[in-house]
């Protein structure tokens, strides 16, 4: 497989602070790259340093194959970006923002401007927009305007920052859809984001930032695979030990960890043994227990030194 | 890049409004001449005024020279901060450098555009100074009989006049690009374009104050105001070439070094905004 992203212990220090600390990403053509961190880990700094905006104290960036920011003027034409929130011209109707961007750089022909432009706006759902300016636009529909402005030259490549902020929830579905959609018209993304529930719908592959570094980057199917053990729900759990010897885990309530990848084994004990079954489940990590338990605390907390 | 920031410029409403501010002055001030027929002695207040009763048609050197010492640089001050900070404080200067716009030919079209602006502006007081002028006061019919009047008091032929009308445009136009390359370095400074404006038009004022302090004067010829009304000694008969010289050579200076200094900060610059 490709690379499509790739960093080679990227670094970015500001005086002291090291806001990112020799990362390695790895992000394969194909992927929907969930960039995990919690406010103020470096995502966003990651991120500006893959785009050439932010230069790297040391390291490598490569995107699309080709060093940044040295190959921006060819690689950046075909890259699609939404860096911390979307921004445009005020005093300028949607369309001719859209236009203005598109003029702004190579990669994008004047003839099939219009056409692009229009086929965006039917994408993130604002086809029937008028020429109202954009200061005027809610949040929402600002938000899928500089969604509508980085799909505009068909990018192999999408990298975004949190692009469902702001939406409503039927918003964020529909923009999840058209993400998915792109994916399997082969494009690759690269979301960066602080919501996991977000990361995990979407997203086959996760790397997760602490501190500016990369403390885990892998499959998601491979980081939340089973455990080996079985949630059985019951409202009999007292009487579970009796019948797994030595098998339980841990009883929380009406819920009892078994160990044993076989919940159908679990079941047929439990039943024969005359305990009532009312849930099953192989044990699955979801990906918050496994973020927390790769990453710290927040960054947010500033704590009491005595 | 050039053609886009041209057309971000000249659609933006405040733009318009600007230009049509800087002209109200010297439009008032035509009202105001022509009610009361009070002009300022010969030597005394906004060069040309005084020559504005007697032939209108020198009204819009009357109108640049009324405008050239504040508003038209705190124009070109706002619009020139404004340029590469004005898109920092959008955000819409990140979505222009990954469409992508290289660095330097986005600060090359914010540099054009900034031009366009002062030509534009410069251009339009004239013009406007030139209605107002012929139609407020006694238009001599500047035919190569009568011709005009040089500030030296001899005779100027109507080609002689128009000739060094559109020099003096030219040299006021010179003179506003020293602003415009302050207010540019200022602007890739800085993600405020309150701040740039600011840095931009401090310097003017510093650069005044010390103009009008003798102590100052070993440093007074370097000052970037320092030659800004030459442009009366274009009328004088012979014309007065000595300083109009200088002041475009130190301009000149000034217009390099900046710009060189906004390139090299904008290049190397990290984009957080």
């Amino acid at each position: 497989m490709t690379s499509v992203v790739r960093t080679r212990g990227l670094v970015k220090r500001y005086g002291r602070l090291r806001a990112v600390d020799g990362i390695d990403l790895d992000v394969r053509a194909g992927d929907v790259y969930g960039f995990l961190g919690a406010n103020g880990s470096g995502k966003t700094t990651t991120v500006r340093m893959l785009l050439g905006l932010v230069l790297p104290t040391s390291g490598e960036v490569e995107l699309l194959g080709e060093r940044m920011p040295r190959a921006a003027r060819r690689v950046l034409p075909r890259v699609g970006a939404l860096v911390e929130g979307p921004a445009a011209y005020g005093h300028l109707s949607g369309r001719a923002n859209l236009a203005l961007f598109d003029a702004a750089g190579p990669g994008g022909p004047r003839r099939t401007r219009r056409r692009r432009v229009e086929e965006v706006l039917e994408q993130v759902g604002l086809g029937g927009i008028d020429r109202r300016p954009v200061r005027a636009y809610s949040l929402g529909m600002r938000q899928r305007l500089g969604l509508a402005a980085a799909l505009l030259r068909r990018p192999e490549l999408l990298v975004l920052d949190e692009p469902t902020n702001g939406l409503d929830p039927q918003g964020i579905t529909e923009i999840r859809e058209l993400l998915l959609d792109l994916h399997r018209g082969g494009t690759t993304v690269f979301l960066s984001s602080h919501l996991l529930a977000e990361v995990e719908q979407l997203c086959t592959r996760v790397g997760v930032l602490d501190r500016g570094r990369l403390v885990l980057q892998d499959e998601l199917a491979t980081l939340t695979a089973p455990t080996g053990a079985t949630v059985v729900h019951t409202p009999a759990a007292d009487r579970v030990p009796a019948v797994l010897d030595g098998r339980v885990v841990a009883v929380d309530g009406s819920r009892v960890v078994v160990r044993g990848a076989d919940p159908a084994e679990v079941n047929a004990l439990l039943v024969g043994a005359g305990v009532p079954v009312t849930g099953l489940a192989l044990q699955r990590p979801s990906l918050e227990e496994v973020v927390l338990a790769a990453a710290g605390s927040s960054l947010d907390r500033v704590e009491v030194h005595r | 890049m050039i053609a886009v920031e041209l057309r971000k410029l000249f659609r933006r409403p405040r733009t318009w409004a600007t230009i049509a501010v800087l002209n109200a002055l010297p439009v008032l001030v035509a009202v105001l001449v022509r009610l009361t027929d009070l002009v300022p002695r010969p030597g005394e207040g906004p060069p040309f005024l005084s020559a504005v009763l007697t032939n209108g048609s020198l009204f819009p050197l009357a109108a640049l020279a009324i405008v050239l010492p504040l508003f038209l640089p705190i124009a070109v001050a706002v619009v020139a901060g404004d340029s590469v900070a004005g898109e920092a404080q959008a955000g819409t200067l990140r979505y222009l450098l990954v469409r992508p716009a290289g660095r330097t030919l986005l600060l090359v079209a914010k540099l054009v555009a900034v031009v366009a602006f002062v030509l534009v502006t410069v251009l339009v007081v004239a013009a406007v100074g030139y209605v107002v002028g012929t139609t407020l006061f006694d238009a001599q019919p500047l035919t190569a009989a009568t011709g005009g009047t040089s500030v030296s008091g001899t005779g100027l032929t109507q080609q002689e006049l128009v000739g060094r009308t559109l020099t003096a445009i030219g040299y006021v136009v010179v003179s506003m690009l020293g602003v415009a390359a302050f207010g540019l370095f200022f602007s890739t400074l800085t993600d405020s374009p309150l701040a740039a404006a600011l840095g931009a038009l401090a310097v003017l004022v510093a650069s005044s104050l010390l103009f009008t302090l003798d102590a100052a004067s070993p440093i007074a010829p370097y000052l970037p105001t320092r030659y800004w009304l030459a442009f009366v000694d274009l009328f004088r008969d012979p014309i007065l070439w000595r300083d109009v010289v200088r002041g475009l050579a130190l301009q000149g200076v000034y217009v390099g070094v900046l710009l060189a200094a906004a390139w090299a900060n904008f290049t190397t610059k990290d984009v957080t905004s």
